[in-house]
């Protein structure tokens, strides 16, 4: 038999067949009896003191069933960072002050979504504008405008991480480099725009349907902010439509039609616009970076020095983990003896800036993997091989932050070593330019303040055989019910389709901490694992039993086969084995539970993926207009679980990180953002898509179920540098600030070409 | 205020009174429930809306529902026949060419369309056929594989 039955298989997604045919209800699709449209007003301005609101207007209006406004609710200010009040900013329908253009002071519901956005103009706030700071630089200056009481100089958040004796090492160094970077803003832009059916019925109980990360943190978090039971809240995600780290948190969509449900006791539903998706939810973090790398002439890192100013916008949200974040990733994938980071999130009066894939990883690899290039070249060493001499390897230590055991880092650089010399000599203005990236499976942190485990899920074996798996893990598109599904097969000896899978409803399902982080493959995983081997261990149970084996054989399930391990031409069918085992308990149903929480794994994660990723670009010199050609990617996540699954977060990864690196931006002029349409932001489309080839790279991790680890968001990491060094190549321009535009590239020619004439 | 429309959607004639500015896609959508075909954007910029208008590819956001009288739409919901998946779909399912799946049905209708008109498109032409569908999922080219797959004979049509 081979090693696995259903791992590895290229299978199709089970929630495809629904979503082919247009059955996949998601919460934009939903409509519920006597159901209201709400709608929410924002401030227009970035900075303001509200005086008063006047709604009566908007309450006479025909077909309008409420109004509501911050006095409406309990006037609590909540926050994801929960162990944390300070950090707890956000209050979502504002009483006192507006903080960024988007700010939600009221919300309607009506018979329709006309009457509603009708209803918004005949409300008439009367604001006192405050002098409003958008630019962090300008916001830590002793005179600017306080974002929020009693937070000095507008510091929201610092972080400090240090190892070594850094100031020692760079007088050691023959060669250091000081550098300086910007990183841009991206829009999240999920297909399915943030939108909530919230329902309170008269027995005092709660039900959300909503488009989320995590079904958990919103049910917690709402039970916070309403100061209502957890169990009177059932939050179910429907099929998702994206989310990509903006979805995690709870947000006005979800909170608007919560109050004005509980107000009318009818299921409200708010669906956010595009424009409102674009001004007024969450964003990527830009960030002012400045480097400092120092290195012996044969290219051995000595020390690096990092620090970070971030816009953290107007509220917290999950800017704090994205600060930790890029300090911990500006590290990565390096063994560097001395390194210190130190960020700084500041308050500005903008859209605040929180998680989106790779959390705060794109922007070190971005500036990291750009520096690398540059301290190579002046000291003449291949960029590869300076990546070798200094890459990771298994079983190292970050010191005091992080255990790394699989790692096949140096595997995934031979690859592409051995790419990019086949690829022999390139036409002319073609570049290729490499960086190299690691993430982490998960994080370990619990500034959420969860007593739960992090994730767990049950195991339901019915009398036919057909087994329920209830996990509290969200599939937002990534994959995760066919990954946890294949895992639950594999484990229990059944077929995919013997699964059927329920997932993230707070009311049948165990509670897990969601989609982010990429956590889900490998946390949920091995709940999925463990709760599959305790149903299994039930029916072996019986089995042991019923064969009359040896004491001395194990005996496992396979293929639907129970059987003896070492003679499995002796067994008995999966389905005779479970009709008789249930009838031997009574008649009760096999369940076995799964839990898991990372444990003595350091500060970070369990484990961490790592790869390199070659991009080759074409430039035009004479306008600095260029396209991505080729990416090819070396990578590795432990053992593959769902082929199909990796290939579709690969080349979905180099869209979205390609398109930070070369397009992506949200331009502002006083706190506006000036682009908030599909039309405005560019992204990539399928004409702009590069050839994408993978170079899978074989590793097993010991902690991941089966073997598996992250393959999610760290491949969004190195897109945004190789196409800085992929430029450099071909036509030796440096551009530091994100995005990479045609017009940066075509001003950077220009100087050069007057540097070159002036020398 | 109300003015009469009439419709074959997926085979099926339909009489309905609307209002003038009553969209295509929310005829389709609230008036007669076939919530498959999304909306992404309402400006004509995201294509999760498109389904096929006279055989042609729409964006069902950006058209009258009354520009569209006495017209034949098919919907994503009639791509399916007789209880089989049509080829595209099986492809889509076979190749990962859907993740979050909010675009995959304005996806299939381009796509429809394109091989409705040429059935022997070139890789370049897949890409033009689709460039007005963002998918922030795949990445677009297990999309194009899927099509290939399907221009290639692959999946044939069952009767």
């Amino acid at each position: 038999m081979s090693k696995y039955s259903v791992i590895g298989q290229r299978v199709r997604r089970v929630d495809g067949p629904d979503k082919v045919t247009g059955s996949a209800k998601y919460t934009f699709d939903m409509v519920l009896p006597n159901m209201l449209y709400g709608k929410i007003l924002r401030s227009p301005y970035p900075h303001a003191k509200i005086l008063n609101i006047d709604t009566s207007k908007a309450e006479k209006l025909i077909g309008v069933k409420a109004v509501v406004t911050g006095k409406d609710t309990l006037g609590r200010k909540q926050g994801i960072w929960r162990r944390f009040p300070e950090l707890c900013d956000e209050e979502i329908l504002c009483r006192e002050k507006v903080r960024y253009i988007g700010d939600p002071v009221a919300a309607v519901a009506a018979i329709d979504e006309d009457t509603a956005e009708e209803a918004l103009d005949l409300i008439e706030v009367e604001y006192e504008p405050l002098p409003a700071v958008f630019d962090p630089l300008e916001a830590i200056k002793e005179d600017a405008p306080q974002i929020h009481d009693g937070v000095e100089l507008n510091m929201n958040v610092t972080r400090h991480i240090e190892w070594g004796d850094v100031d020692e090492a760079f007088k050691k160094c023959d060669y250091v480099r000081e550098d300086k970077f910007k990183c841009s803003s991206q829009a999240h832009v999920c297909m399915e725009t943030h939108d909530a059916v919230a329902s309170f019925d008269h027995g005092g109980k709660l039900t959300v349907w909503t488009s989320t990360q995590s079904s958990y943190y919103i049910q917690r978090l709402l039970a916070d902010i309403l100061d209502l039971r957890e169990g009177d809240i059932r939050v179910i995600k429907p099929p998702t439509g994206g989310g990509f780290g903006s979805k995690f948190e709870l947000d006005s969509a979800q909170f608007c039609a919560v109050v004005l449900s509980m107000k009318l006791r009818q299921p409200v539903k708010i669906v956010l616009s595009r424009e409102e998706e674009f001004t007024a939810t969450k964003r990527r973090t830009p960030m002012y970076y400045y480097l400092r790398l120092g290195a012996k002439k044969d290219g051995t890192l000595l020390a690096k020095e990092v620090r970070v100013i971030t816009e953290g916008g107007a509220y917290t949200a999950m800017g704090a983990t994205a600060l930790y974040l890029t300090g911990f990733f500006s590290s990565f994938p390096y063994k560097y003896p001395n390194y210190r980071y130190d960020g700084y999130r500041v308050y500005t009066n903008t859209a605040p800036s929180s998680a989106m894939r790779g959390f705060g990883a794109p922007q070190s690899t971005f500036t990291g993997e750009s520096q690398l290039d540059m301290l190579a070249h002046d000291l003449g060493i291949d960029p590869i091989e300076i990546r070798r001499k200094n890459g990771m390897t298994p079983d190292y230590e970050v010191p005091g932050q992080a255990f790394i055991q699989s790692c096949g880092l140096h595997e995934c650089l031979d690859s592409i070593d051995e790419y990019i010399k086949k690829r022999g000599e390139l036409p002319p203005n073609h570049g290729i330019g490499v960086a190299a990236y690691g993430f982490m499976s998960g994080g370990i942190f619990n500034w959420f303040d969860t007593p739960y485990a992090f994730s767990a899920a049950l195991v339901r074996v019915n009398i036919d055989g057909k087994v329920d798996l209830f996990t509290g893990a969200c599939d937002i598109g990534q994959g995760s019910d066919t990954t946890l599904s294949m895992i639950c097969a594999e484990e229990l000896g059944v077929r995919l389709e013997d699964i059927r899978i329920h997932a993230s409803d707070t009311d049948i399902c165990p509670a897990d901490l969601g989609a982010w982080g990429s956590r889900e493959t490998l946390m949920n995983g091995n709940a999925v694992k463990m709760a599959a081997a305790d149903a299994k261990s039930q029916i072996l149970e019986y089995a042991a039993a019923k064969m009359g084996a040896n004491i001395v054989y194990d005996l496992d399930i396979k293929d639907q086969w129970v059987h003896l391990v070492d003679r499995p031409e002796r067994g008995v069918s999966y389905f005779d084995m479970v009709k008789e085992a249930i009838r031997g308990r009574d008649g009760e149903v096999i369940i076995g539970r799964g839990h898991y929480t990372p444990h003595r794994k350091g500060m970070i994660s369990p484990a961490y993926s790592f790869g390199v990723q070659a991009v080759e670009v074409e430039v035009d010199p004479e306008t600095g207009k260029y396209g991505l050609t080729n990416v090819t990617t070396a990578h590795e996540s432990g053992t593959v679980i769902n082929p199909v699954g990796i290939e579709g977060q690969l080349e979905g990864a180099i869209m979205m990180a390609g398109g930070y690196g070369f397009c992506e931006d949200q331009p502002m002029d006083g706190g506006n953002i000036l682009n908030p349409s599909i039309a405005d932001y560019k992204l990539i489309r399928s004409l702009d898509m590069p050839e994408t080839e993978i170079l899978e790279i074989d590793t097993y991790e010991p902690e991941g179920p089966f073997g598996a680890k992250e393959a999610g968001e760290g491949l969004t990491n190195p897109t945004a540098g190789a196409i800085g060094n992929a430029v450099y190549d071909a036509v030796g321009v440096r551009v530091t600030d994100l995005p990479i535009t045609p017009e940066k590239v075509f001003r950077a020619l220009r100087d050069k070409e007057k540097q070159s004439k002036q020398s | 205020m109300r003015k009469e429309l009439r419709l074959v959607v997926n085979g099926q004639p339909y009489e309905l009174y609307v209002k003038p500015k009553t969209l295509l896609v929310e005829v389709l959508r609230d008036h007669l429930g076939l919530t498959g075909t999304k909306r992404g954007c309402n400006s004509a910029s995201c294509g999760a809306c498109t389904v096929m208008l006279n055989g042609m590819a729409v964006k069902s956001c950006s058209i009258l529902a009354l520009q569209a009288d006495g017209g034949e739409v098919l919907t994503v919901e009639g791509l399916a026949s007789g209880g089989e998946l049509h080829p595209l779909q099986e492809a889509f399912l076979d190749h990962g060419a859907l993740q979050c799946g909010f675009c995959t049905a304005g996806m299939l209708m381009s796509a429809k369309a394109m091989l409705d008109e040429n059935p022997e498109p070139t890789k370049k032409q897949i890409k033009e056929g689709i460039h007005g569908n963002i998918c922030r999922c795949t990445g677009y080219n297990s999309i194009i594989r899927a099509v290939t797959a399907v221009v290639n004979g692959e999946y044939k049509e069952k009767k």
